[in-house]
């Protein structure tokens, strides 16, 4: 490495230097960002090989890969950023389906003039997170667009990993019966961009909630409970999650406001701006729905690990032709809990 | 939540809801209008209606700032973005209201080529903000709602002034919640045919705040209606039902005040004041549902004019019929019911909204069809 450095004459400048539309351009100046912003922070072997991709050891078991593209503003936020978040984010997806993540590729579309000191603090996040979930990048791209044409940074990561046969964890296996139990508080990621992003000075000790569940879901595995569907409640919220799920499996759901998980100063900010906490999303939460006689086991076993010590009952599946998912109001009625319709818009009065 | 919680009690509920069967006359029964999208939204999000008796039926008033904007309002808005390049900037509800050539603000949003472009704020010092980092563009902010959101208009128009700003104005559409009522109370489903039955309102919470409780007398000495002013909370509503069934039963048609935390007689006199140093009456406005209603709304007052986008830009309204199915107007006088019209849930949805009472989340369609519509198909677990 240090003879390659060598041949780019200086340094890349993280201080100051900034990304220049030579820097995706493929010559020098690309390989160089590679080696010292990328390699050096990611590295691992397959990402050293320089080849234009990872060849890697097959596992036994089935593939699970999903991706996902990231393009969240703010870039950091309380709690986070979008490179932690980019790889928690996807190694839950392939979580949720009963995998055990192997490794996540990445890709990065930078914008012109975007500061390689912040770059070098996302791909450090990244680094950290992927560390500590034990999964490598084992490849990456990197783009460059001009200014403005992008947000500063956008970055897309795929995850792989292998489920044994007969793990078979899937939105449409919902069934009369089931209970829904989610893994701690609600709308916590959410409510820490509005905060950041619009200033909201009391809401400012609300933190991201973004972590990898892969450690938690394995907990829940081992506890022998029969897991219908494992799902994480991102984008849309609780509330949008569930309706999903009632319509794959035809049932419908009734949930408990009072049971619902939700910090004070979430409940706050949400009541400050007039949104609902159902439809926030969340980057370090999963809903369960487990066969009914198993939902305590599996609750117990959540709460005993540090992601899931708030886990909550918050309610049941029943038969329902409409796929309703609806709440008994914590003031003594009930309503129906929606999907998302466009965005959720702060209210007036 | 301290302040909040105590008002969305379970136990006070239940006993509220016990005192109101009680009180309710099982021979006669009651039909309340609460004016306010504010009371819808909580009387839907609570399921406040589960815990009434089958005789207390609710109306849902045309107190919701965004369903009752005309479409030709919304065209102005975004004629202003797409000719006149301007930055429109406006509260996040009316954003998804339908305008006239299947536009609406955020669609147009989306479609804007020219310099033009439509943003989303929190309140008019936002936009205020918006025109002194960029003064070499003209900042329109998109001024809506009842007297509410009126006097925090009325201040950036005179800090703009203050500031000697040359690139800000606002479109004022701000109504008047009385010229409302009465509209209601005149209509001919009310006064001639009965075919809508109000036996009271429940009168605005935060609309009361600045105007008090005085602007309500006229409505129950003139036409005989029970009003109790109520706050937000699902308490409030329900105790606010308990108070205009005591009315009724007693034979009474007096303005009461359930909400004494925040509403007083007079109202707040400064914000008062201050609208009218800023603000005059309109001869005339269109409102979504009720028509042209004489001074009902306010337009910026002459000395002011250079923060008038409606003079500083060259547009007018335009009237613009409403789709023919859609039966906002008639949901919004309390005629009709958000399911009872044909287009309910089906091709009109808070997706694709035909109607503006299907947008915000105050609206009674919109209300209806995102808490309550689990009640039209009868399943239960």
């Amino acid at each position: 490495m240090s003879r390659l450095r060598r041949a780019y004459g200086r340094a890349l400048d993280l201080r100051h230097g900034r990304i220049e539309m030579m820097h995706g351009s493929g010559g020098r100046a690309m390989a160089q960002l590679i080696d010292e912003l990328f390699t050096s922070r990611l590295g691992n072997p397959q990402s050293g090989q320089g080849n234009d991709a990872a060849v890697l050891p097959a596992a036994p078991g089935r593939l699970v890969v999903s991706t996902d593209s990231h393009v969240v503003s703010p870039l950091f936020f309380p709690g986070g950023d979008i490179g932690c978040l980019s790889v928690n984010g996807t190694i839950n997806d392939v979580a949720v389906m009963g995998a055990t993540p192997l490794y996540l590729a990445a890709g990065f579309i930078l914008e012109e003039g975007f500061p390689l000191a912040d770059l070098a603090r996302i791909v450090d996040s990244m680094a950290r997170a992927a560390t500590a979930a034990g999964v490598p990048v084992v490849t990456g791209d990197t783009k460059v667009v001009q200014r403005g044409r992008g947000d500063g940074v956008y970055i897309t990561t795929t995850g792989v990993g292998v489920v044994a046969d007969g793990e078979d964890w899937s939105g449409d296996r919902a069934r009369p019966g089931d209970r829904i139990i989610v893994s701690g508080g609600i709308g916590e990621h959410g409510m820490a961009i509005m905060a950041q992003r619009e200033s909201i000075g009391f809401a400012a000790d609300i933190v991201s909630d973004t972590a990898a569940l892969h450690g938690l879901i394995a907990v829940m595995r081992a506890s022998g409970a029969d897991i219908h569907v494992l799902r994480d409640p991102t984008r849309g919220g609780v509330a949008t999650t569930l309706n999903e799920i009632a319509r794959q499996s035809g049932v419908g759901m009734m949930l408990q406001e009072s049971a619902l998980p939700l910090q004070p100063q979430v409940a706050a900010a949400c009541e400050f701006l007039g949104l609902d906490p159902l439809y926030v999303a969340n980057e370090g939460k999963l809903l369960a729905i487990v066969a009914g006689d198993d939902a305590d086991r599996l609750l117990a076993a959540m709460q005993a690990h540090p992601l899931g010590q708030r886990a909550a009952l918050i309610g049941g599946v029943h038969d329902d032709p409409h796929g309703f998912v609806q709440m008994s109001t914590s003031f003594g009625g009930r309503r129906i809990v929606d999907w998302l319709s466009g965005d959720q818009l702060p209210r007036i009065c | 939540m301290k302040f909040i919680d105590e008002f969305r009690d379970r136990e006070l509920a239940r006993g509220l809801a016990a005192a109101i069967r009680q009180a309710a006359q099982p021979q006669r029964d009651y039909h309340f209008m609460e004016f306010c999208g504010g009371h819808t939204h909580a009387i839907a999000r609570y399921g406040v209606s589960d815990l009434l008796p089958a005789n207390v039926r609710m109306i849902h008033g045309p107190g919701c700032p965004v369903c009752v904007l005309p479409i030709g309002r919304i065209d102005m808005a975004i004629r202003l973005a797409m000719d006149e390049g301007v930055i429109l900037c406006s509260y996040g509800d009316p954003l998804r209201v339908p305008a006239s050539g299947g536009l609406s603000l955020l669609r147009a949003k989306a479609a804007l080529g020219g310099s033009g472009e439509i943003r989303m704020i929190y309140s008019g010092a936002d936009a205020l903000c918006l025109a002194q980092q960029n003064p070499q563009r003209q900042v329109v902010f998109f001024a809506i709602g009842f007297e509410t959101t009126t006097p925090p208009t009325a201040v950036v128009i005179r800090q703009a002034r203050a500031l000697g700003l040359k690139n800000f104005s606002v479109l004022c559409c701000h109504v008047l919640t009385p010229a409302a009522i009465a509209s209601i109370l005149e209509s001919p489903e009310v006064r001639q045919w009965g075919s809508v039955r109000l036996d009271g309102f429940i009168g605005p919470a935060h609309v009361s705040t600045i105007i008090g409780s005085r602007p309500y007398e006229f409505f129950a000495a003139e036409y005989r209606k029970p009003v109790v002013i109520a706050g937000f909370e699902p308490l409030d509503v329900m105790q606010a039902v308990l108070m205009l069934i005591a009315q009724v039963n007693a034979g009474r048609a007096v303005v009461e005040n359930e909400f004494a935390r925040a509403v007083t007689r007079e109202g707040n006199r400064k914000a008062q004041q201050l609208v009218a140093e800023v603000f005059e009456l309109r001869r005339s406005f269109a409102w979504r549902g009720l028509g042209e209603l004489p001074y009902s709304a306010l337009r910026i007052r002459r000395e002011f004019a250079d923060f008038d986008a409606e003079r500083r830009f060259p547009i007018s309204y335009e009237a613009v019929p409403d789709h023919p199915a859609c039966e906002c107007g008639a949901v919004l006088r309390g005629a009709r019911r958000p399911q009872d019209c044909r287009i309910f849930g089906s091709v009109c949805t808070p997706e694709n909204p035909v109607g503006s009472c299907m947008v915000s989340s105050e609206g009674a369609c919109a209300a209806h069809y995102s808490f309550g519509r689990f009640a039209d198909a009868a399943v239960a677990p």
